[in-house]
């Protein structure tokens, strides 16, 4: 009798902890969805005076009379599809320029023996802790006297070869038994045979987690295009949606529709390659 | 006869070795050791960004005699480290919490997760200004403190206002990081062995106990990379606080990184933003080596 009364006992405990677990849960997901949630409704709202008064009450989070109005009205004021396809090539450059020049460095690292090997792995290793803002003012100076200025190459070769990269490269190959490249060896495979029909193919865990993590880089870059790009020509999304935010008088409908208009691809990425991304964030604190 | 192949196929990769290097080496020697090294040589001149009347030449250490004295470049390297101080434990600490969190098997769990990392995966542009949005005089926070405390509190003019512009990005910094943290401590959590668990269990151990005895002190390698990444990423700070408050008011948002662009590219003063450069360098490797300090320690105890 005691006993069942102390199971039941347990059980409601258990109940109480699960129930406030996920209000917990709950809570945090409205605290991170919510701000998106607000970016897209209030880009529904055509009109900016029911915006503003709605702003600081419940219906913020209910789209009222939905229209695309404030959508248009981008497309008119913002030559937004060049910023679209800016970002699109400049980043897509980088990652696929990027996946073969560092895990060409990738591969000599792990699986070659030469001359100067440990001096370059070491210097990989150490040119990791430079951060892009400590090289930004001598790199302006160096791109500027290379005539560089406003232009797609200037926004995409300085960021091919990335040293954190060709090191997710070369600790991924050294796991990869050295037999692969042995076998083929004796058959007469040339190294570049083999690292592009045999190495590459078994790697693709690697190029995802390299291109996730140069694409979240280089979609949000902000510093060096803003300093590079004087017109919209060459101007990815980030400065494009700063120059629109800047514009007065501000309006908050057709800010939010650019907005979610440039959130769009990485969402859409996002969910469909979950597991990758955070995959690739987890192998990029574990390794790092 | 096979020891002459064997040779030759040594001497053979050591050219094509740094054939496959070359594309890398050569861009990395041009585009970040090249600009590196410039730094510490352009911090000791007056070069300018495009060539004035002045001639180029050697300063000695006029321009950090000048960082000394100027008063923005002090408030910028205290944003910096306010940022940094307050930042660090609390995304840290938010982040492990949150990793607990969604540490378990119960339905919608991937849900979870994957909805404290959108933030992550959301442009910096983006969130700065949906914040704006949000911390907008009549906006939503302003509207819940109001509630919240029954009137008494607000409305405040976030990002206008000199005391509280700084705490406004510091908010919006933590919402946008917290789920990259997140997800590093759920990776580490993961690998703890569980049977570490189960002998806590066995001797009576409650949730706490096991928390401050197995988890905390397990997670310690997570947690220096945590700290160290956090601190480093609170001295880059640029994007949130040009979009969304230019530094200001009365730079109180100032900060290093955003005081050498508007030096080296609005002003054209290469050289003086070389010198803020090699602070902020400076103060980036001394993070750096102070962690892999204590990674060395931590092998040698181990």
């Amino acid at each position: 009798m005691l006993d069942a009364e102390r199971r039941w006992g347990m059980r409601r405990v258990r109940r109480a902890t699960g129930g406030l677990h996920m209000l917990l849960l709950l809570f945090f997901a409205f605290v991170f969805l919510a701000p998106l949630w607000i970016m897209w409704v209030s880009s529904l709202k055509a009109d900016e005076f029911q915006l503003l008064t709605e702003m600081g009450t419940w219906r913020i989070f209910v789209p009222s009379h939905p229209s695309l109005q404030n959508y248009f009205d981008v497309f008119r004021r913002m030559p937004f599809q060049r910023f679209f396809l800016n970002s699109t090539i400049i980043v897509t450059s980088i990652v696929a320029a990027g996946s073969v020049v560092n895990s060409m460095a990738g591969y000599a690292l792990a699986r070659m023996r030469w001359l100067g090997r440990g001096l370059v792995l070491s210097l990989i290793v150490s040119l990791i802790i430079i951060p892009f803002e400590g090289v930004a003012i001598p790199l302006l100076l160096i791109v500027n006297r290379l005539g560089w200025l406003d232009s797609y190459r200037v926004q995409i070769i300085p960021f091919i070869a990335h040293p954190f990269s060709i090191y997710l490269f070369y600790q991924f190959f050294i796991g990869i038994p050295k037999d692969f490249d042995e076998a083929a060896l004796v058959d007469g495979a040339s190294r570049l045979r083999i690292y592009w029909n045999i190495i590459l193919p078994l790697s693709k865990p690697v190029l995802a987690t390299v291109a996730i993590l140069q694409f979240l880089e280089y979609w949000g870059a902000f510093l060096w295009p803003l300093m590079v790009t004087r017109g919209f020509e060459y101007r990815p999304l980030t400065v494009g949606m700063q120059t629109f935010f800047g514009q007065w008088p501000r309006e908050w409908g057709d800010i939010m529709a650019f907005a979610t208009m440039m959130t769009i691809p990485t969402l859409v990425l996002f969910l469909a390659f979950q597991r990758w991304f955070i995959q690739s964030v987890a192998s990029a604190g574990v390794k790092g | 006869m096979a020891r002459r192949s064997k040779a030759r196929t040594v001497t053979d990769d050591t050219v094509t070795a740094w054939l496959f290097m070359a594309p890398a080496l050569i861009l990395l020697l041009l585009f970040l050791i090249l600009p590196f090294f410039m730094a510490f040589g352009l911090a000791f001149t007056n070069q300018r960004l495009i060539p004035g009347p002045i001639p180029t030449r050697f300063v000695g250490l006029r321009n950090f005699q000048r960082l000394l004295d100027d008063a923005t470049f002090h408030h910028a390297l205290r944003n910096n480290f306010v940022f940094a101080l307050v930042v660090v434990p609390l995304q840290s600490g938010l982040a492990l919490f949150l990793a607990l969190l969604v540490n378990t098997r119960r339905r919608f769990i991937t849900f979870f997760r994957a909805s404290y990392f959108v933030p992550t995966v959301t442009t910096m542009v983006v969130v700065a200004i949906i914040w704006g949005f949000l911390l907008a005089e009549q906006g939503p926070i302003n509207a819940i403190l109001r509630v919240i405390s029954f009137g008494h509190l607000g409305p405040y003019k976030w990002i206008d206002d000199p005391h509280l512009a700084l705490p406004a990005i510091i908010m919006l910094s933590i919402w946008q990081g917290v789920g990259f943290q997140m997800v590093i401590y759920l990776a580490g959590l993961q690998g703890i062995p569980p049977d570490l668990y189960e002998a806590a269990s066995i001797d009576g151990a409650g949730m706490w106990q096991k928390f401050r005895y197995i988890t905390f002190p397990s997670l310690r390698n997570t947690h220096i990379f945590v700290l160290v990444t956090t601190t480093i990423l609170a001295f880059k700070l640029f994007t949130q606080v040009e979009v969304l408050t230019q530094g200001g008011p009365l730079d109180a948002t100032q900060t290093i990184v955003r005081l050498m662009y508007v030096i080296g590219f609005r002003e054209l003063k290469v050289g003086y933003a070389a010198a803020i450069t090699v602070v902020f360098v400076l103060i980036v490797l001394l993070i750096s080596l102070i962690q892999r300090r204590v990674l060395v320690e931590e092998r040698e105890v181990a």
